[in-house]
């Protein structure tokens, strides 16, 4: 792989920089602070720079490359129009320091948000703030502490999460403090009342779930499983990772839900992946509401001398909640995204259900064009559904435990091969309760003839032979990679030529 | 078919009990690092360490997820295997010798005696 340092050009340096205006003497800098040497740059010049980036982004593969069936990620198209509205003067030219009287325009998009985020999700108030879907968690579970603090509940202590989460729960609340309670699904991958009743108590502080689960199966029994968490006097957590396959037909505060996290970046369109930048905004009964993260926008009736500045017939100002947890983040999470998803939600409206419904619909479309594919090639033996179902919501899971135990064809392997047939892998070996997992999610911006032509070359590859499968790929910039020597030797230094 | 050898004891989180005396040497079965694939990190206790029944003592890191390994019961740790801190990849290759994780002197060593058999994980794990 080449690296900006291969490139070292003529010596000297490749870029020119003007003489500063000043220099280390008159700005009186401790002397120990000012820098003796040149830092060690590549001595790139600019075509060469822009020639190893164009290189780069050549081998990169996207959801504007091809398909992107990367399971839990809802890898969808993200609309242009959002990006030229993201991209307008008046929002992109911001500073987040300036004043409210010359961001009303910005503020009022913030509290739109807001109040359209509180009502798909059937709560009572919303902060923006979080800018990852395990930070919207963190932030969460820090005001379930801060709200039983407040009522005098110090005994609890304990998070109660099913096996099949996603690890970033039992993580969040592990890193507020909280002891975490793991119960084991039931052998369909729902959740498990009977253990779950086992392990409440008064020293249960919330329960964290995901619904549809990380199978993609509706938790049916979740209304009860609220009615036991609240019986006690626990709260219950909704990660709105899964968000994409509910939006429009039922809400979180319909199943009992006290405060959910959203993934803007999954269910309202923004892009990500690569890290981010991500949104990961939360929504909460009003009896946290007095401890969400400061600021918050609200708004009142302008008065007559703001009018001029006004958007609308309100004022919008930041506020501080009553019993806030303060900051989770600099500024007010990452407008871009915001912006975007708020555009997304716009032109939308209430027919994102819709898109909720095409969502599903793919998925289980999906599913039964790979069965159908694979039992035409004679290969249908090779895997079995992850959990059985007739219908699953907007993911699925495929064990191919039966490869790996006939053949030594693993889920990785399967994996390496579909990258030479062009696509982005499905997520493997997640959630951990399905052996061998693959887990697929096409998500609603797909076509009928894309997903067809997936499942038949996913037929392909289980047609191919084990030996070819375990040194896949073959056909992309980088092959395969040496995992185990990866995680055992890390090491991300870049030696300099002295 | 993995390696279950008759003379250990085994739990349903997939180790096995070496037992000596009141001392029990603990690792992971043959079964669990074939479904773990490629070990690459294992955060150890210390020697010392009092460990309940069933309390977390370990996490074993393979490629493909962290897991943590249970106390088959509860006991003092009388000795923890540091090599596999350079090499966790011997509970690959020796799950049942180099590859062995911690001893205990076991609190109540006849409470083995409510551990399975080989035969009965052999059943548990379908082979």
């Amino acid at each position: 792989m080449s690296r900006l340092f291969d490139h070292n050009g003529a010596p000297g340096k490749g870029y020119a920089q003007p003489k500063p205006l000043l220099d280390g003497s008159e700005l009186s800098l401790p002397d120990n602070l000012v820098r003796k040497n040149l830092p060690r740059w590549p001595r790139l010049s600019e075509p060469e720079m822009v020639r190893h980036y164009t290189w780069l982004s050549k081998r990169n593969y996207g959801i504007d490359t091809g398909f992107y069936p990367l399971g839990s990620c809802t890898m969808k198209h993200n609309p242009r129009v959002n990006e030229v509205i993201a991209q307008l003067p008046g929002i992109a030219d911001i500073h987040p320091h300036q004043p409210e009287h010359q961001i009303q325009g910005l503020l009022s998009i913030y509290y739109e948000m807001q109040e359209m985020l509180s009502v798909c999700a059937g709560m009572d108030a919303v902060t923006l703030q979080p800018v990852a879907g395990a930070q919207g968690e963190f932030t969460a579970v820090r005001c379930f502490q801060e709200y039983f603090r407040h009522r005098g509940e110090h005994q609890r202590t304990k998070v109660i999460v099913p096996d099949s989460a996603h690890g970033t729960n039992p993580a969040s609340a592990a890193m507020a403090g909280f002891e975490i309670i793991e119960i084991p699904s039931k052998v369909d991958g729902r959740i498990d009342l009977d253990a779950l009743r086992a392990v409440v108590g008064d020293d249960t502080a919330a329960m964290m779930i995901t619904n549809p689960n990380t199978l993609g199966l509706f938790e049916h029994d979740i209304a009860e499983a609220s009615e036991l968490v609240h019986g006690v006097g626990g709260l219950m957590y909704y990660d709105g990772a899964n968000f994409n396959a509910i939006l429009g037909r039922t809400s979180p505060g319909l199943m009992g839900f006290d405060a959910v996290h959203y993934n803007l970046h999954k269910t309202f369109s923004q892009p990500h992946g690569g890290g981010g930048p991500g949104s990961g905004p939360i929504g909460v009964k009003q009896h946290l509401a007095p401890f969400l993260p400061t600021p918050i926008v609200s708004r009142r009736e302008a008065i007559e001398s703001e009018q001029e500045q006004a958007v609308d017939e309100f004022w919008y100002t930041w506020h501080e909640p009553e019993h806030t947890i303060g900051k989770v983040q600099q500024w007010h999470g990452n407008a871009g995204a915001i912006i975007r998803c708020w555009a997304y939600y716009r032109r939308y409206g209430k027919e994102l259900r819709t898109m909720s419904e095409h969502a599903v619909l793919n998925a289980n479309y999906l599913r039964h064009a790979i069965h159908r594919e694979a039992k035409s090639a004679g290969v249908d033996h090779m895997f079995v559904d992850g959990a059985e179902t007739v219908v699953a919501k907007h993911e699925f899971t495929l064990s191919l435990a039966p490869a790996k135990e006939s053949l030594g064809i693993s889920a990785m392997d399967v994996a390496k091969g579909l990258l030479d047939m062009g696509y982005m892998a499905p997520t493997v070996y997640f959630p951990l309760v399905v052996p061998e997992c693959m887990m697929i999610e096409p998500t609603e911006t797909e076509s009928k003839d894309t997903l067809d032509t997936f499942a038949e070359d996913f037929a392909k590859v289980l047609q191919v032979d084990a030996e070819t499968l375990h040194n896949a790929p073959i056909t992309t910039p980088v092959r395969r990679v040496d995992e185990v020597y990866a995680a055992r030797n890390l090491c991300l230094h870049h030696p300099f030529d002295e | 078919m993995s390696e279950i050898p008759a003379d250990l004891y085994y739990t349903k989180e997939h180790e096995w009990i070496r037992m000596d005396g009141d001392i029990a040497t603990i690792g992971i079965t043959d079964h669990a690092q074939d479904a773990l694939t490629d070990i690459v990190y294992i955060e150890l206790p210390e020697e010392g360490d009092v460990v309940d029944d069933m309390g977390e003592f370990a996490i074993v890191e393979s490629v493909k997820s962290a897991s943590p390994i249970f106390a088959p019961l509860a006991g003092e740790l009388t000795a923890v295997n540091v090599e596999l801190e350079d090499a966790p990849e011997l509970m690959n290759t020796s799950p049942y010798g180099d590859g062995w994780i911690v001893q205990m002197r076991l609190s109540n060593p006849d409470a083995v005696s409510g551990l399975m058999s080989a035969d009965d994980y052999r059943s548990m794990i379908g082979e």
